[in-house]
């Protein structure tokens, strides 16, 4: 059985084929690599931020007061509970909730 | 909470106090670092500084897993791989084309981890150097090569452990003085810079985008599988390195050099080594060792400024 090769719509030596890479890695939900999840305890937020400026996630939240953690995205390293001056945060093991 | 599909919205609320760097996020979530990356800490704080109108050449380091497999990308701006020894080359090659098509806004920045900045990619990047091209390279400096499993590089520090240098006493050999190399180069730009001081870092990003010809910033980025400590205590380290003197922040231009962080009163560089797995052998000789010669290189910059 034959089977024709497919033809190209453009010259591949004046158009070459690359791959272009037009997706986005945040259909790559990290969320399940968490183990601590952080918990904001909002009486005592100040909304400085450094927790949305130190997420190396990128995945908190610029919200009006209180930060909003992307739980879908955060691997759970901590930084931001580390960093919090008011010690506003705190980490929950995963399995307990 | 938004547990679940959710991604996050890049609306910015109007709110009472302003963020310190600017809100706009080209980096993504979902991208494949290691839990308390500081390199992806940089990506992200490079990106606000250098903005949309960038593409990045990306020679073999960590950065070329975790910006994700075709066809999904962790940055909002092209990125081209490039073999390991040719970053710089590959990015003044960049540069041409874009001038050849009438691009001549575009930055082009090179990103490379130590050892492809420190040892492999050390002639492509001191020649584009040397020619002044008009680009600038980034080396994150984890300070071994942590994408292929913590092997000893020219930017790894003296008797740290390593699965190339293992036992009790490491490798002899002090980390490379790149710096110092590039500096001789005689470039309109340099500058070092550390997750811990975004603000810091993000400013340099947006002026060396201002500058002509060859910029090179060096940062160094915290690394928890590499340097066994937790990866709650990146920014930490980051900030040690710093308030120790063990790394300086600052920027040459045009030949003079400017601390960006001053450190007027040094904290004992034994606070920084102590919560490192890598320095766990260190006995209390080896870090009088590291603080004599933390001590003499301020020594020897008091001396250059007077």
């Amino acid at each position: 059985m034959e089977t024709a090769m497919p033809e190209l719509s453009r010259d591949p030596l004046q158009f070459p084929e690359t791959i272009v890479s037009d997706r986005s890695m945040a259909e790559n939900l990290t969320g399940n690599w968490r183990s601590l999840r952080p918990v904001i305890d909002a009486a005592r937020c100040t909304g400085c931020l450094i927790c949305w400026k130190f997420c190396p996630e990128a995945c908190v939240k610029l919200t009006d007061k209180v930060p909003l953690i992307d739980l879908a995205y955060c691997k759970g390293c901590g930084i931001c509970v580390r960093e919090c001056p008011p010690k506003a945060m705190s980490q929950q093991g995963e399995a307990g909730l | 909470m938004t547990e679940g599909n959710g991604r996050v919205p890049t609306d910015i609320v109007k709110r009472a106090i302003k963020p310190s760097v600017p809100s706009s996020e080209l980096m993504t979530p979902g991208h494949l670092a290691c839990q308390g990356c500081a390199a992806t800490l940089s990506m992200r704080y490079a990106l606000k500084g250098l903005g949309s109108e960038t593409v990045l050449v990306i020679p073999a380091c960590c950065w070329t897993v975790l910006a994700g497999p075709a066809p999904r990308s962790a940055v909002g701006v092209p990125l081209l791989h490039a073999p390991f020894a040719a970053a710089a080359a590959t990015a003044c090659g960049v540069k041409a084309g874009l001038r050849a098509r009438g691009d001549q806004t575009t930055q082009v920045v090179a990103w490379a981890g130590d050892g492809g900045t420190f040892d492999i990619g050390l002639q492509s990047l001191s020649g584009a150097a040397e020619r002044n091209e008009d680009i600038i390279y980034v080396c994150y400096d984890n300070e071994a090569y942590m994408n292929t499993g913590i092997q000893r590089s020219g930017g790894t520090p003296a008797h740290a452990w390593t699965m190339t240098t293992p036992g009790s006493s490491g490798s002899d050999l002090p980390k490379k003085d790149l710096d110092a190399i590039l500096r001789a180069h005689h470039i309109p730009y340099m500058a070092t810079a550390t997750v811990a001081y975004p603000e810091d870092m993000v400013r340099k990003f947006s002026k060396a985008r201002q500058i002509k010809g060859f910029r090179f910033i060096h940062i160094l980025s915290p690394c928890p599988p590499g340097w066994k400590t937790e990866p709650d205590q990146t920014v930490r380290l980051s900030r040690l390195a710093v308030q120790t003197g063990l790394f300086m922040v600052y920027e040459v231009e045009q030949g003079k050099m400017r601390l960006s962080v001053p450190v007027p009163k040094r904290k004992p560089v034994g606070e920084y080594l102590a919560g490192q797995g890598r320095f766990k052998n260190f006995t209390p000789a080896d870090v009088e060792a590291v603080q004599k010669s933390v001590d003499e290189s301020w020594a020897r910059l008091a001396d250059e400024k007077a």
